[in-house]
């Protein structure tokens, strides 16, 4: 079943002050089945990040059609949905995740992880145990559960950040470049969550600037550098 | 699937002055700002139209004199409406223009679906009554008869917004600005209001009180699912409360839009300055 389909996407940037327009990415193509993996690479500015915001609407699009396949709605265009139906596909099957940590401040680890599940209608009672499940599933020290997470490591907002967008047992992540300025040890943790969330059918989208470092774990490659072209320019890894 | 906003309005225009030949046709009308340059009429909301949908907190940016208050004044009957309609689905009154209802409906309104926390405490609260006193009349406007179950309920939403329980006799004048807007809060809700209004709650608040009244919002939200208009000029606030967010300016709305695009992807060269920091 195709979980998202890309087509002839296009996104440019207006800046009023300086009077100048910037295609910053234009038709992209591409599309991916339920449980798959697609790495995304290319040079700085290439247009990755936009790419994604553009799926999660933090960007407003321009060109072009999204079909994601929503367990609520059936096919929907994300790229004309109401704000109203993205709240809800935000709030309960598409998750994004940075290595920028972006929560209300003074708030614990565990409570932010408990608000993720409290906002799709979980119980207290479930939110506290599931909670606790995501954080020891990550391995966030329980040292840090009741710690407000601003004074934490780029490797444990990053996991934290992923507990928070996994419990909601989303149907399409996407993570833009989760393993950016991690160590060696951290990035090998983040490659076995994502084979986690593989596992368990999660349908997966990321920018990686290491895109060996997925070697057998992506199941295409999306290289920004002929995404110029009109037509589907979507590798397969050379598994051998 | 089609959602029911739980408040919508439409075309909302907000004028002080009768205007002149000049200014009078809206289609004529280019004002520079939002006053007439020849008879000085104010066009404080120019066909401001919006949905607000079940639990969730719209937030509505612009800077001082773009018509926010004055919008909000107007939803809340505080000043009668130049024109335009406003519909409020929750029960009864579906499908009516609460602008034009009677003065007694309107009150209605007031006492059973509405919560307003004003930008100075001073128009939310009655300074020289206890604060239990200022919920307490609320309830009363409300319904309520009975003095106990009035008593106690008070004391819950005081507690509730952190105000310490032996302070609760006190008149709001005592109490820091933190404070009086969490008695504003706490009487706000106390008729149980499907919507709030929410008038700059946070502004001339030092910041670490803020985050405090902030988290309130937040778990009200959360806890109780009212749907909630949240008016302010600091972008901050806007980012922690609002799902969706409204730019204002003039009196127009410039642009509208989930709030992260709001601040992301600014479209209006307005909004772009207000975001880059380049007022
Ligand atoms: N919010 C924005 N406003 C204006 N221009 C933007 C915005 N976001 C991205 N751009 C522009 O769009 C182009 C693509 O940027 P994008 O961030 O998508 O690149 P990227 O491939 O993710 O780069 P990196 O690897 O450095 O993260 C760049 O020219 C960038 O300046
Ligand atoms: N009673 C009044 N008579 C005349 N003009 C008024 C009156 N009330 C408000 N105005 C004008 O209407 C416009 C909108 O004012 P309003 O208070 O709604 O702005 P605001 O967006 O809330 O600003 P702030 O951020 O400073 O609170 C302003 O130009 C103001 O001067
Ligand atoms: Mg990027
Ligand atoms: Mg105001
Ligand atoms: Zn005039």
């Amino acid at each position: 079943m195709t979980m998202l389909q890309v087509k002839d996407f296009g996104k440019r940037f207006t800046i009023h002050h300086l009077g100048k327009t910037r295609q910053a990415v234009e038709h992209i193509q591409f599309s991916l089945e339920q449980g798959e993996f697609l790495g995304i690479v290319g040079k700085s500015g290439s247009g990755k990040s936009t790419i994604l915001k553009s799926i999660y609407r933090t960007y407003r699009p321009d060109e072009g059609s999204m079909i994601y396949h929503s367990a609520r709605y059936g096919f929907i265009d994300l790229t004309d949905a109401t704000e109203r139906e993205i709240l809800y596909l935000r709030k309960h099957e598409i998750g994004y995740v940075s290595q920028f940590l972006n929560v209300m401040p003074r708030t614990t680890s565990r409570e932010l992880v408990e608000k993720a599940l409290l906002e799709m209608g979980a119980t207290e009672q479930a939110a506290k145990i599931e909670a606790e499940k995501a954080l020891t599933h990550f391995e966030l020290d329980p040292k840090l559960w009741d710690h407000y997470p601003n004074t934490f490591s780029g490797g444990e907002k990053l996991r934290l950040n992923i507990a928070m967008a996994t419990v909601k047992k989303p149907r399409l992540l996407l993570l833009d470049e989760p393993t950016a300025s991690l160590d060696q040890q951290s990035k090998i943790k983040v490659r076995e969550i994502i084979e986690k969330l593989k596992a368990s059918g999660t349908t997966l989208v990321g920018i990686f600037h290491d895109i060996e470092f997925m070697d057998g774990l992506c199941d295409h490659v999306f290289d920004m550098q002929f995404s110029q072209d009109k037509f589907v320019k979507e590798g397969v890894i050379d598994e051998s | 699937m089609h959602e029911e906003p739980i408040l919508q309005v439409r075309n909302l225009n907000k004028q002080f002055g009768n205007g002149c030949t000049h200014c009078r046709n809206k289609v004529d009308r280019q004002l520079e700002k939002n006053y007439c340059p020849i008879c000085g009429t104010v066009y404080a909301c120019q066909d401001v139209s919006l949905d607000l949908f079940p639990g969730e907190i719209l937030g509505i940016v612009g800077e001082s004199g773009s018509g926010k208050s004055t919008m909000m004044q107007c939803l809340y009957f505080d000043a009668p409406v130049t024109s335009g309609e406003a519909f409020i689905y929750n029960g009864e009154l579906n499908g009516l223009n609460v602008f034009q209802l009677s003065p007694q409906k309107q009150r209605y309104i007031r006492n059973h679906k509405y919560g307003m926390v004003y930008q100075n405490p001073v128009n939310g609260l009655k300074m020289n009554f206890s604060s239990i006193g200022n919920i307490a009349e609320k309830l009363i406007a409300a319904g309520n008869r009975h003095v106990s179950s009035m008593e106690s309920t008070g004391n819950k939403l005081l507690e509730h917004v952190q105000i310490p329980l032996f302070r609760s006799k006190e008149e709001p004048q005592n109490f820091s600005g933190g404070m009086q807007q969490r008695v504003q809060i706490a009487k706000a809700l106390s008729n149980n209001p499907p919507i709030l209004f929410l008038d700059e709650v946070t502004t001339g608040l030092d910041l670490s009180v803020q985050a405090n009244v902030l988290d309130l919002i937040k778990q009200i939200q959360r806890e109780w699912g009212i749907s909630m208009i949240v008016v302010s000029h600091d972008l901050a606030v806007i980012r922690m409360l609002a799902d969706r967010t409204m730019v204002m300016l003039n009196g127009s709305v410039i642009e509208e839009g989930l709030t992260d695009q709001i601040l992301e992807d600014p479209q209006h060269a307005y909004t772009q300055r207000l975001v880059y920091s380049l007022l």
